[in-house]
């Protein structure tokens, strides 16, 4: 491996600097020292770009090089220089800093940009980019000649850029300034900044190319400003929906809404445990949309059939006994796993960012959730309108009378129907485990929202709710910049009292005879 | 006086200790004589804070268990009152209250955000009560019935500030301040920011912001600070978020890819304890400032740790600094009890001022008259294990200046 990356280096026409071996070991030793003396010794190893310091520079950055009481360095049960078997009782593992952390990466950027794995050159490319220095600019001159991967080319080009702007050659550096400006991308226009006091006679340039760049990246900007608008009205439409079914459409006032919510993340948190260790593990959070939804729908029908059923036509008496059902359900969950909070791990597809088109960079669990969110709205809307039940529900609520006396058995389907909400509920309760702590109180957070989502889009209409999420989601992430988190809210609260005031049904109401009941 | 409990002496050994030390007339051969005292204990144990402070009870009750094994406190047995106010602040009122007028405590050890302190505060002044508060905080007070065993601003916010500024800290010249919207993060990021302006750090090059406690929804913030970031200059964030906003909020780091080498944070509140649930492996480098990191080697450590992991059954809980605070007031406050021969409130405060305990992070920490510790500073940085390397540290225990010289209206209340 050594012997091929020298070869490599010599390849490129980049002749490395190798030290004398005593030189050589007196820098390699001094990666054992205090953070200063390994940030130096990092840096001259990598800009000597001899082939000897990677094994050792990859080991400190592993955390696997380790310092003999003497001074002396080990790798394993080898010397970390010679590669010789040796005694390694007694070594303590070399810490490193981010100063250290920071010097690695372009240090084994430099030495690893020759390696045949594309993923590594591309660290290796992102590294030398972090250094600046014009030192650089004839290993990357050479890389980029052989360079053939469009994504590594391109890290290579800011990195080129970079390195000549940091030059003391005047033509290059206008040459480093118009390739970052051609770039378009974020790192560029951190170059160019940075480098904007220190070249104080460019800034005129500097200035034009990073205009250049904000204005290639406005839309990449406002796309995901949309995405996070987008995001936070997924949530709240997810926590919303089970409500739209229970309160929207049959007029129970739920309080206990965001309870059922809670319990949809700790069924989640009980299948993970469930299936730890076995070959289901990592479908655990896929799994466990189904066997929330049955929990919590079955608990919602109990509750209708012992509790709400007596109610009906008393929406006070129903708050107060909803809200002491919650308070019940949030005791019961502390007694039973504690008042401590629940880690739901993340799937590994649900973790990172992910680039769409347009080098818009998204996080994967808000964009699954985005999706899961429009899913369940899908699901619901369908059995709504295709399914038998679905029929039986929209009867009951046009006309609980004729329907019936057509033989439909009211009651039951007014228990399905409650179960049916409170199940969305858990499946909602599924997706927050991913972006929420999973505690007892996770319920009180979203049950304002909610409502304020029906209210908001109108009382009935899942449309409404849709539009009514989205919408305030969007805003509330559009104010965000401009007001702070908690202002943001505060306004959006005002806003929607003000537009109640003069729509009181919400954005869609319900139109003709079934509006009236 | 000897130290009483860091020693491990027999149940009679340390009653003919205590009682030659004290010179009491008698006590006799029973270690449970008389009523028991009572120690109440006010710490959330549901709510959003019971993440950070549930640790805090156990550390209490294991100080109980560890001084009635060893023959009690002026030979009387010591009793725990737990009370849990539910991360509700109004409650903490009613609870403290309820400690010291119904339970009839000698002693209170408990809160931990500074709005909870700050609701107990009056009823500990008007009943004239004990309370130890043990968690770091913004300064600005100083009760005579308050012991702070948790470090000033200059014990911990400022000398992290100056290390993000260093060279080993990465010459940050941006400073992002991110905080829960509470007394705590907005008292201490004012010290902060007339602390950055006084070192030539302009009001453009700080960034502020608060969210509410149990925030959950980072991206747009995390998504500000990357921009505000890439303005040329190197940038930090600097962390008051209390509770468990922290756990969405590092893993929002986490997946938009923030590092610890281009934007190091430093947590205020983020100890070993509130780690444990978080997959630390994106976070690795990112920072705490304490003054004691469970990675600390010290004898006292040493035993520190055993006994906690033995007293709680797991070997492998962690300790954090807040626990280790609790620790040293909950023995400063023995040794007063003994040194005082009584447990009554003004007798004891008295006998604290220049107790002195070998403490857990490796010095020998004292109680000055001005209620706080003298502490070191430690910065850690994130481990993949979830413990911190500390990185840097001060050499010794430096005196806590809880009215900062970076709020001007102190100018007339510090005596030099």
């Amino acid at each position: 491996m050594k012997r091929l990356i020298l070869t490599l280096l010599l390849v490129l026409g980049f002749a490395p600097i190798c030290f004398a071996q005593d030189d050589f070991n007196a820098t390699a030793l001094r990666l054992g020292g205090s953070f200063g003396e390994q940030a130096e010794a990092v840096e001259k190893l990598g800009l000597s770009g001899d082939p000897r310091g990677l094994p050792l520079l990859q080991a400190l950055a592993d955390g696997k090089l380790a310092r003999m009481p003497d001074g002396a360095l080990r790798i394993g049960d080898a010397d970390a220089l010679t590669g010789a078997p040796a005694d390694a009782t007694g070594a303590s593992p070399v810490r490193i800093n981010n100063r250290v952390r920071a010097a690695l990466r372009s240090a084994l950027g430099r030495l690893q940009i020759v390696s045949p794995d594309p993923a590594e050159r591309l660290r290796a490319a992102d590294g030398i980019l972090r250094s600046r220095s014009a030192q650089d600019l004839p290993l990357l001159d050479a890389a980029l000649a052989r360079e053939t991967v469009p994504r590594i080319r391109e890290r290579l080009v800011l990195a080129q850029g970079a390195a000549r702007l940091a030059s003391d050659d005047e033509a290059m550096k206008r040459a480093g300034i118009e390739s970052l400006g051609a770039s378009g991308s974020e790192a560029a226009r951190t170059v160019l900044l940075e480098a904007r006091t220190a070249n104080a006679g460019l800034a005129e340039a500097i200035d034009a190319a990073v205009t250049r760049i904000d204005r290639q990246l406005a839309f990449r900007r406002a796309g995901e400003l949309l995405f996070q608008g987008l995001s936070l009205g997924s949530v709240l439409l997810l926590a919303a929906l089970g409500l739209a079914v229970t309160f929207g459409v049959m007029g129970v006032i739920n309080m206990a809404h965001g309870e059922f919510v809670m319990l949809g993340a700790y069924t989640t948190f009980l299948v993970q445990e469930a299936l730890r260790g076995t070959f289901l593990a990592p479908w655990a959070l896929p799994l466990a949309v189904p066997a929330a939804f049955l929990v919590t729908a079955l608990l919602g029908a109990v509750m209708e059939r012992g509790l709400i059923r007596h109610l009906y036509g008393r929406p006070l008496e129903t708050l107060l006994m909803t809200f002491g059902v919650g308070m019940m359900l949030q005791q019961a969950v502390r007694l039973i796993f504690g008042a401590q909070n629940r880690e739901v791990s993340s799937p590994a597809w649900m973790q990172g960012t992910l680039m769409l088109p347009g080098e818009i960079s998204v996080t994967q669990n808000r964009l699954w959730i985005i999706v899961f969110g429009i899913a369940v709205l899908l699901l619901v809307m369908a059995a709504i309108r295709f399914t038998r039940f679905g029929l039986e529900m929209r009867a009951v609520v046009q006309n609980r009378r004729i329907a019936a006396t057509m033989g439909i058995r009211t009651g039951r389907v007014d228990a399905l129907t409650f179960a049916f909400g409170s199940g969305i509920a858990g499946m909602a309760g599924v997706a927050l485990s991913q972006i929420d702590n999973v505690s007892p109180n996770l319920g009180t957070g979203y049950i304002v929202d909610s409502f304020m989502v029906v209210v908001f889009g109108g009382v009935g209409s899942l449309a409404g709710t849709l539009i009514g999420a989205l919408t305030l989601g969007v805003f509330n992430k559009l104010l965000e910049p401009y007001t702070g988190v908690v202002l943001a809210k505060v306004a959006v609260l005002v806003g929607i009292m003000l537009f109640i005031q003069r729509r009181p049904k919400g954005l869609f109401a319900l139109k003709g005879r079934a509006a009236d009941q | 006086m000897t130290d009483i409990l860091s020693h491990r002496l027999t149940r009679r050994a340390a009653l003919l200790g205590m009682g030659a030390a004290l010179a009491t007339p008698a006590i006799h051969g029973a270690s449970a004589q008389g009523a028991p005292i009572k120690v109440g204990v006010l710490h959330s144990l549901s709510g959003t804070m019971a993440i950070s402070e549930t640790a805090l009870r156990d550390t209490v009750l294991m100080m109980v268990e560890g001084i009635n094994s060893r023959g009690g406190l002026l030979g009387r047995r010591v009793e725990a009152v737990v009370v849990d106010p539910a991360s509700n602040w109004p409650l903490f009122a009613e609870k403290a209250r309820e400690l010291l007028q119904v339970a009839k405590v000698d002693v209170t050890f408990g809160c931990w955000t500074s709005v909870s302190r700050k609701s107990v505060l009056p009823v500990f002044e008007e009943l004239n009560g004990l309370l130890f508060y043990p968690v770091q905080y913004e300064g600005e007070e100083q009760s005579k019935n308050v012991f702070y065993t948790g470090a000033a601003p200059n014990q911990q916010a400022i000398p992290a500030v100056e290390y993000l500024m260093s060279k080993d800290g990465g010459e940050a010249r941006r400073i992002a301040l991110l905080g829960t919207d509470y007394v705590y993060p907005r008292t201490t990021n004012r010290i902060l920011r007339a602390f950055l302006n006084s070192k030539g750090i302009a009001d453009a090059d700080i960034m502020e912001e608060y969210t509410p406690f149990g925030h959950s929804d980072w991206q747009g913030i995390v998504a500000r600070v990357k921009r505000f970031a890439g303005e040329g200059k190197r940038t930090a964030i600097v962390s008051t978020i209390n509770g468990d906003a922290n756990v969405p909020f590092y893993r929002e780091l986490g997946n938009q890819g923030i590092k610890a080498e281009d934007i190091p944070s430093v947590a205020f509140s983020v100890g070993e304890e509130e780690l444990a649930g978080i997959d630390t492996k994106p976070l690795v480098g990112h920072l705490a400032a304490w003054n004691y990191f469970m990675s600390v080697n010290s004898p006292a450590n040493t035993e520190f740790k055993n006994q906690w992991q033995a007293y709680i059954k797991n070997p492998r809980r962690v300790t954090n600094d807040p626990m280790e605070a609790t620790l040293v007031g909950f023995k400063m406050w023995a040794q007063a009890v003994a040194k005082a021969g009584t447990t009554a409130v003004d007798a004891v405060r008295e006998a604290m001022y220049g107790q002195k305990v070998d403490a857990p992070c490796g010095y020998t920490l004292e109680m000055h008259r001005n209620h706080h510790l003298s502490k070191p500073v430690m910065i850690g940085e994130v481990m993949e294990n979830g413990q911190f390397n500390i990185v840097w540290k001060t050499p010794g225990p430096i005196v806590a200046e809880n009215w900062s010289p970076f709020i001007p209206e102190n100018a007339s209340r510090r005596r030099g």
